[in-house]
């Protein structure tokens, strides 16, 4: 009973999180540039904040994370940080050789007021930047959003830096995901690729951050969105964000920058999620929809039928970022469970809580933002025990005490594996859950059922 | 091949090569992946453990988030140090002052949870808003009639040695608390050991043998009402060489005890750590007892360790660890391994740390401080290490490389300290080391001559 603390009854707190459901903004930021081919993120603030990052995308990936600290002292925090960062730059360029560094700020460098646009004109102009190299930032102050904001920030940066509209009209559109796994982010570029559709798809970690094993420590792996892709972005045709919070920024920067049209889209998750999705690519890129495409969905809803059953009317809890707990919700709908809670520490606006409420009915209970935290949805839990519960690793806390069933799902995964390698988006990803969720309820049935209703054939 | 900056030239140095003095507690350079962490990681990787204390980060979220639950410091009792506590500091604070949060979470947080005593660390941004943390500690101690400590544990201070020192001065005032409970005449602390997979449980029942009474580990499994006694205690037994030194000085000054430094890894080091407990009250029935414990135990340790011997003999490691102490032991402890250490570093070791270092390590081995992961990977390249012994980061690094790994960080699952420590710690090398998986390696298959 890690957890006993945690009272049933629900009051209000004016000040403090307890076990919180979000994080904070830089780690977004150095996620996204993870997602662009030689890339280094770089921190610019204290040590620890560089460090901790590294740490926690290596316990959720299980890989190398590399990025670089503008390494502030006392004196950095009294006269500016400009020193440091002139210097880390010609010493990430004499040493590590990245295409790109991308800058974020911290909560420390914000405070002192650091202006990192001049700076990195004064790098510019003093010639500390070698030919063809860029440097470019993104503000990710840590008292203002979650590590959500920061990675749709540091999205947008690239846009705001690198995207160009030069006339050329490119037969492409753009793909913007939002804070997802690289698995996942494979996928979207998997169906992509099987209705035929030129894109440019950025971040796009998969391969970064998932690499295999083969006998050498890379600085920068083989994946990535490519610098020229990036600029090319300001000439396609249409852009499709995928996830209101990650993805619009950048997807709406590309309309005004660059007169890229766009659509923000939720994340395609289970089937209508990525029915959606696939309507949209179809139309934004003026091609039908593949037998191959048609063939993964099929197979999916022949799945959802078979097994209708075992899924109906069971409740869940969700918790998570909210472009991804907005898509799970709508796997739930579609495979006829009921949502009890949705929370997220990332404030989501009421458009969100509409959005939940529209998909779950108005009993739904809905809370994002300050106070949403793992103790509040615990209390939740408390009140209304669901059936299962859908979040991240944090969750183990919860789902022991109360003794109800979790699938992994979110950020961070500390204590399995899988997310990085299997998607949950697309209609692939759509039956890996619903093969995830089939195996906790029937098991469970199995172990519980009394001898004469156990089954052999379910 | 890869550079070595020019700022870090010193900071690496070749055994039997190099005759310059090694350069260290230099802080890192601008732009390096370092491994290191912040004044505030120091701080609460050592006040952590203090299971019935409340911990409160007061800063934004990130603080919190990062540090929630992942040292695997193990509580005998109460698990409330294993959940996080935010003020959860936005714009408004930032720009308005993040006092009146602070004082309410306190006041919330002690209202609920009832703790023996309460633990408020300054993030970056509280150094900077100037927060009077110290005045509304005091006032909520007042009220609420427990200890409420500040931990002056700004990111940007220092290194995360300056952490540890922070940590000190904070438990320094928990100290001295009671003076009523009974202490034994042969009593000591332990401070320096985190009770990391349970170790400091096989270190007190090895003291408990030897007539030894502990008064207080400071910090694993720690607890507020044992700390309030510990300078009664007439030793201190101190462990990890960076984060406690400082707190055992102020012991002594204040209190008049007197301390050793010790570690618990490696059967030499683990022996002495007995012996000159045992040494130190010089009374002969325990010493009889001492040279009983440990000949029991490392009879029964090192035939098992012969098994290991055999596979591991003419091996090769690398060792990156936060404290050279620890490097010491590990260097020691390989070599009951047959192991041969190639390359050694730390994040915060000292002029005299990597003298020692010389002196017990072959020609041509590597010595670095504060290293990064390109320079590591190329090291280890060079030297042809087999086993790479680090922590959470290093981990993927080894193992792309295609080389072992075992952590002996936050993160180890099994203890390695004490006899059975070394016996967990050789089971946990030779299974890294002699996995079947190595086989399928593209670096490994290259090495052996086959084909890639």
């Amino acid at each position: 009973m890690l957890l006993r603390h945690t009272p049933e009854e629900i009051t209000e707190r004016s000040a403090l999180t307890i076990n919180p459901a979000k994080t904070c903004q830089p780690i977004g930021a150095m996620y996204a540039a993870l997602g662009v081919h030689k890339c280094l993120p770089h921190s610019h603030g204290s040590q620890g904040c560089c460090a901790y990052h590294r740490s926690a995308l290596t316990r959720h990936y299980k890989d190398p994370i590399m990025a670089t600290t503008s390494s502030f002292t006392e004196g950095a925090s009294v006269f500016g940080g400009q020193a440091n960062i002139l210097e880390a730059i010609t010493n990430i360029f004499a040493l590590y050789d990245p295409d790109v560094i991308a800058v974020h700020t911290t909560c420390l460098s914000e405070v002192i007021g650091d202006d990192l646009a001049q700076i990195i004109n004064k790098a510019i102009t003093e010639g500390k930047i070698p030919e063809g190299k860029r440097v470019l930032h993104t503000n990710t102050p840590s008292f203002k959003g979650s590590h959500v904001t920061g990675y749709a920030n540091m999205t947008a940066s690239f846009v705001q830096y690198f995207s160009e509209k030069t006339g050329a009209k490119l037969d492409q559109i753009n793909l913007i995901p939002s804070f997802i796994e690289p698995s996942d982010m494979s996928e979207i570029k998997h169906i992509a690729d099987e209705m035929g559709i030129k894109y440019v798809m950025f971040p796009d970690t998969s391969d970064v951050v998932n690499g295999p094993m083969d006998g050498k420590f890379r600085m920068y792996p083989r994946g990535g969105a490519t610098l020229e892709q990036i600029k090319s972005a300001g000439d396609s045709t249409k852009t499709l964000a995928l996830g209101r919070l990650g993805a619009s920024a950048a997807a709406k920067l590309l309309d005004t920058k660059c007169k890229v049209p766009c659509e923000i889209l939720d994340l395609p998750i289970g089937l209508s999620g990525t029915d959606t999705f696939v309507d949209a690519l179809r139309l934004a890129a003026g091609v039908a929809v593949s037998d191959s495409v048609m063939l993964e969905r099929g197979q999916l809803l022949d799945v959802m039928l078979d097994m209708n059953q075992y899924t109906h009317g069971k409740t869940v809890s969700l918790v998570g970022d909210p472009d991804l707990v907005l898509g799970m919700a709508q796997f739930c709908r579609d495979v006829d469970m009921k949502v009890l809670h949705v929370v997220s520490g990332s404030a989501a606006g009421p458009k969100f809580d509409a959005r939940i409420k529209e998909l779950c009915g108005e009993e739904v209970i809905v809370k994002t933002g300050a106070n949403a935290d793992m103790f509040y949805f615990h209390q939740l839990i408390k009140n209304h025990k669901p059936d299962l519960i859908l979040g991240n690793t944090y969750c183990k806390y919860i789902a022991r005490d109360e003794g109800i069933p979790l699938i992994r799902i979110g950020f961070p995964i500390y204590d399995r594996v899988g997310h990085s390698y299997f998607p949950v988006v697309g209609y692939r990803g759509g039956l890996r859950l619903l093969e995830k969720v089939l195996d906790i309820f029937m098991d469970k049935q199995d172990k519980e059922s009394p001898e004469e209703s156990f089954e052999l054939v379910m | 091949m890869i550079e070595i900056l020019d700022e870090r030239k010193r900071q690496v140095f070749e055994n039997g090569k190099d005759s310059y003095n090694i350069a260290c507690g230099k802080a890192s350079t601008a732009g390096s992946v370092s491994q290191r962490a912040c004044v505030f990681c120091g701080s609460r990787v050592v006040l952590y453990p203090i299971a019935d204390a409340l911990h409160l980060v007061h800063g934004p979220i990130g603080c919190a988030a990062y540090t929630w639950d992942i040292r695997g410091s193990l509580s005998s009792g109460s698990e409330l140090y294993r959940l996080s506590f935010s003020t959860d500091l936005r714009e408004n604070e930032v720009i308005y002052g993040g006092e009146k949060k602070l004082y309410a979470s306190l006041v919330e947080l002690i209202d609920q949870y009832a703790p023996k005593a309460a633990f408020v660390y300054s993030t970056c941004i509280v150094g900077l808003i100037g927060d009077d943390v110290d005045a509304v500690c005091a006032r909520v101690s007042r009220e609420k009639g427990i200890p409420v400590l500040p931990v002056f544990s700004e990111g940007f201070k220092g290194t995360k040695k300056d952490g540890y020192r922070a940590a000190c001065e904070a438990v320094f005032k928990l100290v001295g608390r009671d003076n009523t409970t009974p202490v034994s005449p042969f009593s000591i602390n332990i401070l320096g050991d985190f009770n990391l997979a349970g170790e400091i449980w096989i270190i007190k029942e090895y003291y408990r043998k030897m007539g030894i009474e502990v008064t207080s580990c400071i910090t694993g499994d720690g607890r507020v009402d044992e700390i309030g006694r510990a300078h009664k205690a007439k030793l201190n037994v101190v462990q990890c060489s960076g984060s406690m030194s400082y707190l055992a000085k102020m012991m002594k000054e204040t209190y008049g005890i007197p301390f050793i430094r010790v570690s618990y890894f490696g059967i030499e080091d683990m022996s002495s750590a007995l012996y000159d407990v045992a040494n130190f009250f010089d009374n002969k029935e325990i010493i009889e007892k001492t040279q009983k414990v440990v000949l029991e135990e490392v009879s029964t340790l090192l035939p098992q360790l012969e098994s290991f011997r055999r596979d591991l003999e003419g091996k090769k490691a690398a060792i990156y660890v936060g404290g050279s102490f620890k490097a010491f032991s590990l260097v020691k402890a390989l070599r009951h391994l047959g192991i041969q250490t190639v390359v050694v570093g730390s994040q915060t070791g000292t002029q005299e740390d990597y003298n020692y270092l010389k002196e017990i390590t072959e020609e041509g081995t590597i010595i670095c401080d504060d290293t990064n992961p390109l320079e590591l990977s190329k090291f280890i390249l060079e030297k042809g290490a087999d086993l790479l012994i680090g922590g959470v980061k290093e981990r993927p690094i080894a193992y792309k490389m295609g080389i072992a790994f075992c952590d002996h960080n936050h993160e180890r699952k099994e203890a390695l300290a004490g006899f059975e420590g070394m016996l967990n710690f050789s089971r946990e090398v030779h299974s890294s080391i002699m996995s079947p998986v190595w086989k399928y390696s593209p670096a490994r298959i290259k090495h052996a001559g086959g084909a890639e």
